[in-house]
């Protein structure tokens, strides 16, 4: 019997493709880079095998590079991720993400009584434990851990 | 500029230097220092011991008032932000002194405010000055703030009083002991800051038991709230409540503190014992507080 082989979702050109994301993150991972937004064309796959992480997503964005820190932004939803830098069809560079110190405006704090749940304001945590991914609310200083992470939408 | 948001904003030199203005305060309460300066007092949520001790410290330091002790007469209750609210009280006064029921409303006015902001409690989380009063009441009773064995009574998990006391007294070297119901025992963090500073604690469930080597008993209230099984509060409520009887092997030095509002965790046959400080403790506030405010418009 022939086997079946055929890529699952089509190649760029130039661009970035993000491998390793865990199958339940792929929409914050879409909300924290805003890719809502991103004109160019966008390819998104969810529930790949994987051997890491037994189900990922992969997303394949053309024309669109990252910065380091724009990259490290979804290290708290997908810390596996993989950032391939895709020039004329080649991989020309991966990219690993690390979580950052500090956290602003992407997770909503858990605790209820919180200024930032009721007032207009940005968020901001101190990153605690990058392994638990702990983070310590810099007003009320609680801690929101990772069950009950909360990613704050794009407009 | 500073503000006072947490009680681990002031260094131990900061709160040294604080307590010593306080006594000095209170050998001679009325002091100008204020002259021609304006305090705002915002109360965000009703508080009317705290209002009114600082707004007896502005008084007694010579300081105009304005503010609010009830937002539901402000722009708030028309929708006004926090942030507006601070924005616009900070071109009118020199200090803003505030107590919102929203956890970090005070970190955030420090972080936009272009005057000073005093913390007089943001939710269940920080309420610095009362641990100053704390502090001072402490040193004043025991000559010091090093080496004294503090037991810390009752609600130990939710108390935010005893978290910022714990904080504190542990720059001086304390020997602390937890007296509490299983389901309120101090949490993880703050014993593993006291690990982290070389600080012995015990912890008990019993209370006449283990005040004897005391030299200041800290009681804070069981609240019926803090309970999932009513069962478990019906079975402890009455083991942490503080009889005159229990006294009577205590240590001649040793002094009752309670944050107050007191319901029934201290019985009112102890009110008479020379050992009871809550209420002399209640009245250190206002020199406290005028310390605080004084360090914070350096004068």
């Amino acid at each position: 019997m022939k086997e079946e082989k055929h890529l699952k979702v089509s190649a760029i050109k130039n661009g970035t493709v993000i491998d390793h994301i865990p199958s339940g993150s792929l929409f914050k991972v879409v909300e924290i880079l805003a890719l809502n937004r991103c004109k160019s064309q966008l390819t998104l796959g969810n529930n790949l095998e994987s051997k890491l992480l037994g189900a990922k997503a992969i997303i394949k964005v053309a024309d669109r590079f990252f910065a380091d820190d724009e990259m490290n932004r979804i290290a708290l939803v997908a810390p596996q991720a993989k950032f391939n830098i895709i020039r004329d069809y080649e991989v020309m560079e991966k990219r690993t993400v690390t979580l950052p110190d500090a956290i602003v405006g992407i997770a909503r704090c858990m605790n209820p009584m919180c200024v930032t749940n009721h007032q207009p304001i940005l968020t901001k945590f101190n990153v605690v434990s990058k392994k638990d991914v702990l983070l310590q609310c810099c007003y009320c200083d609680k801690v929101t851990d990772q069950e009950h992470l909360v990613i704050i939408k794009n407009g | 500029m500073q503000s006072l948001v947490s009680i681990t904003d002031f260094s131990k030199q900061d709160i040294l230097q604080v307590l010593e203005r306080a006594a000095a305060f209170e050998a001679n309460p009325n002091m100008p220092l204020l002259s021609g300066k304006v305090v705002a007092t915002l109360f965000f949520e009703p508080s009317t011991r705290t209002r009114l001790s600082f707004e007896t410290a502005i008084s007694r330091l010579g300081g105009r008032i304005i503010g609010f002790s009830d937002a539901s007469s402000t722009s708030i209750s028309k929708g006004e932000t926090l942030k507006d609210t601070i924005m616009m009280v900070a071109n009118y006064a020199d200090l803003i002194v505030m107590r919102h029921p929203l956890e970090g409303a005070a970190r955030y006015a420090a972080e936009i405010s272009r005057v000073p902001i005093i913390n007089a409690g943001d939710g269940a989380n920080q309420h610095p000055t009362q641990t100053l009063l704390d502090l001072y009441s402490i040193q004043k009773t025991q000559g010091t703030l090093h080496g004294i064995n503090i037991a810390m009574v009752g609600d130990l998990k939710y108390g935010r009083t005893v978290h910022s006391l714990l904080q504190a007294m542990s720059l001086f070297g304390a020997h602390f002991s937890f007296i509490a119901p299983q389901e309120l025992a101090m949490p993880r963090e703050y014993k593993q800051l006291l690990e982290a500073r070389g600080i012995a604690y015990e912890e008990h469930t019993d209370l006449a038991e283990h005040i004897g080597n005391a030299d200041i008993i800290y009681m804070t209230r069981v609240q019926r709230e803090r309970f999932l099984d009513p069962m478990e509060y019906e079975r402890v409520k009455n083991v942490y409540v503080l009889q005159n009887k229990m006294l009577q092997n205590t240590k001649p030095n040793v002094k009752i503190l309670h944050p107050l509002p007191r319901v029934n965790e201290i019985s009112t046959d102890v009110d008479g014992n020379p050992k009871a400080y809550y209420f002399a403790q209640a009245g250190n506030g206002v020199f406290a507080r005028m310390a605080a405010i004084c360090k914070l418009l350096e004068c």
